[in-house]
């Protein structure tokens, strides 16, 4: 049934539609209206017999979600920015336990300076977490992105934590139609949880234990092998999701006209409308300029988008971070994955800490760097003139 | 398709609904058979403060989620934020500009030194009489649906009445949106 909601709704419902036997959370800008609607979900006892906890803090959220993961249970929580800063410890571990927890990241800056508004640094400070991390363009793509992280998160070739990236604002806050997904669909699509171990009181185990330098390595492999096994496997879900619903929002990558394309841009998230907008109207003026969506950004797709860039001349990356000291962390990765290849390579830090980045500025990145009025590099959208006091 | 693309732009003050006056119209345009989006940016979020909405209505689905810099109407929650804000900004030579200003539109015309077409209304007045607070997105709504017919009457008034889960307030908004409606249709002369 399609419905014009919040983007807030669109998870929440998602959620509760998917079963979960115990949320945790604790509220943040912009991430509270999703746990405000599953607490009310809770208390309207819509959610079955899910125990609704309400922390003192992030940790603690995440926290009882390591607990209540290892007992067997479905577990799920959102946060963003410094609280999802402050989970990183339990939710490092948490990987490291093979505890598929779900969460939503609604994407927001970090201090300082203090800033509630969108970018991706929050998510991106996780990269090397061991947690899943995929992100969304649209409300429908994320509302339609939780059934498949618990299935991939669940799976077990799997068990890892799965973080679904949504823009903040530009997605939670926004109104707009979603088809609502019906109960049995989602049923159909995700069994109920079945751990291969879980403890109970009569089977008490440790999760997380002590491992001397005889023993860790081996534990850092496996973690590596599930994420090299989660490639194939949310691959499959993907795939499945669309037969199941007709909805298609492609495996970990999606290209439009980058076949004879002498540019890529290539972007994630929110963000990644407008650069197709721009890139179809450059191609009715005749540009040979091509789209790289990335869904999937751990595990990363690195031999896909490989092929992708296999012949192009010019590739420029939309950050919407900047691992300060080199420069934005999807170019590294896209870098990285092209190793052996000599295309130029361009990208730009936009939308720090919010700044709307107009369909104008996208339009002009991309025809300077299409034009080579650009050099090849890092660089930052705009930026306001301002003097460094301290030089 | 018939590549139609709306874009409005609301301003006011935090606690005013400004950020709710888009999210109901675009509840409202999508039951005209729109695709529509709504989203807010304020600064800090307290009271008082100036806040924008934005609200695109399309026949296609609509992708772009940037910020709208080129309004085909404005709608202005609070007279005081014209001058610090510049709610005018990008409004295409073609557009309205409807705000609640309750000293009329020639008066901010005057005040504002421009020729294309203004709208004015007294929301707050509307308001305090109806809901004795001065929380004027509803009036605004009813305003702006008088004077521009890209939104049906009957559909913001099922939007209104599902928004509201207190029955009583949502009567009372019928009526602030009713009356606001009304007075747009004869300002506009039709």
């Amino acid at each position: 049934m399609k419905k014009v909601v919040r983007g807030f709704y669109s998870i929440a419902y998602s959620v509760k539609l998917c079963r979960p036997d115990v949320i945790a959370a604790y509220p943040i800008t912009p991430q509270t209206e999703i746990v405000e609607n599953l607490a009310k979900m809770y208390a309207d006892g819509e959610l079955g017999n899910c125990e609704y906890v309400t922390a003192e803090s992030e940790f603690g959220a995440a926290s009882i979600l390591v607990g209540a993961s290892a007992t067997g249970a479905r577990t799920f929580t959102a946060t963003c920015s410094q609280g999802l800063i402050l989970m990183s410890e339990v939710l490092i571990n948490a990987a490291g336990m093979r505890l598929p927890i779900v969460l939503v990241n609604t994407n927001r800056a970090l201090s300082a300076p203090l800033s509630i508004w969108n970018d991706h640094q929050d998510s991106m400070i996780l990269r090397d977490a061991g947690l899943m991390q995929i992100y969304v363009e649209t409300n429908q793509e994320a509302h339609d992105m939780v059934p498949v992280a618990f299935k991939v998160a669940e799976n077990p070739k799997v068990m890892l934590p799965f973080m679904i990236n949504m823009d903040g604002y530009k997605l939670t806050h926004a109104y707009e139609p979603i088809d609502l997904l019906d109960q049995e669909v989602v049923d159909s699509f995700l069994p109920p949880y079945d751990p291969p171990v879980y403890m109970t009181t009569k089977n008490p185990l440790t999760f997380g234990c002590y491992a001397p330098p005889n023993y860790y390595a081996e534990f850092r492999v496996v973690l590596q092998n599930a994420m090299e096994r989660a490639e194939k496997e949310l691959e499959k879900a993907y795939k499945e999701w669309a037969e199941i619903t007709g909805r298609d929002w492609g495996g970990h990558v999606v290209t439009e006209g980058v076949e004879d394309a002498e540019l890529i841009a290539i972007a994630m998230g929110s963000l990644t409308g407008m650069v197709r907008n721009v890139v179809s109207e450059l191609r009715n003026q005749g540009k040979k300029v091509g789209l790289l969506k990335i869904r999937t950004f751990r595990p990363f797709p690195a031999k896909e988008i490989k092929e992708i860039l296999k012949d192009v001349e010019k590739i420029l990356v939309f950050e919407r971070a900047v691992s300060f000291g080199y420069e934005g962390p999807v170019g590294m990765e896209v870098k990285s994955a092209c190793f052996g290849l000599t295309p130029e390579f361009y990208s730009f830090a936009v939308g720090l800490g919010g700044r709307d980045v107009p369909g104008e500025e996208v339009m002009k990145i991309i025809n300077e760097v299409y034009d080579g009025k650009v050099k090849q590099g890092f660089h930052f959208g705009t930026v306001k003139p301002f003097e460094e006091v301290v030089v | 398709m018939i590549n139609i693309l709306v874009e409005v732009r609301f301003h006011g003050r935090g606690g005013q609904g400004v950020v709710t006056a888009a999210d109901i119209l675009a509840v409202a345009g999508f039951k005209d058979g729109y695709h529509t989006l709504s989203f807010p940016t304020f600064g800090a979020e307290k009271r008082g403060t100036p806040v924008a909405s934005f609200l695109r209505l399309s026949d296609k689905p609509i992708v772009s989620r940037d910020e709208i810099y080129y309004p085909d109407y404005v709608v202005v929650m609070d007279p005081t934020v014209i001058g610090p804000v510049k709610v005018e900004a990008g409004l295409k030579p073609e557009g309205k500009l409807i705000a609640n200003y309750p000293k009329g539109s020639e008066d901010l015309k005057r005040a504002m030194g421009v020729d294309f077409e203004v709208l004015t209304i007294n929301a707050t007045k509307m308001a305090m009489e109806h809901l004795g607070r001065p929380i004027t997105n509803t009036a605004m709504v009813g305003a702006f649906v008088g004077a521009t017919n890209v939104i049906k009457l009957e559909s913001l008034v099922e939007t209104i009445n599902e928004w509201f889960t207190s029955k009583e307030l949502a009567e009372k908004n019928l009526k602030l949106v009713e009356e606001a409606y009304n007075y747009m249709r004869e300002v506009c002369g039709w």
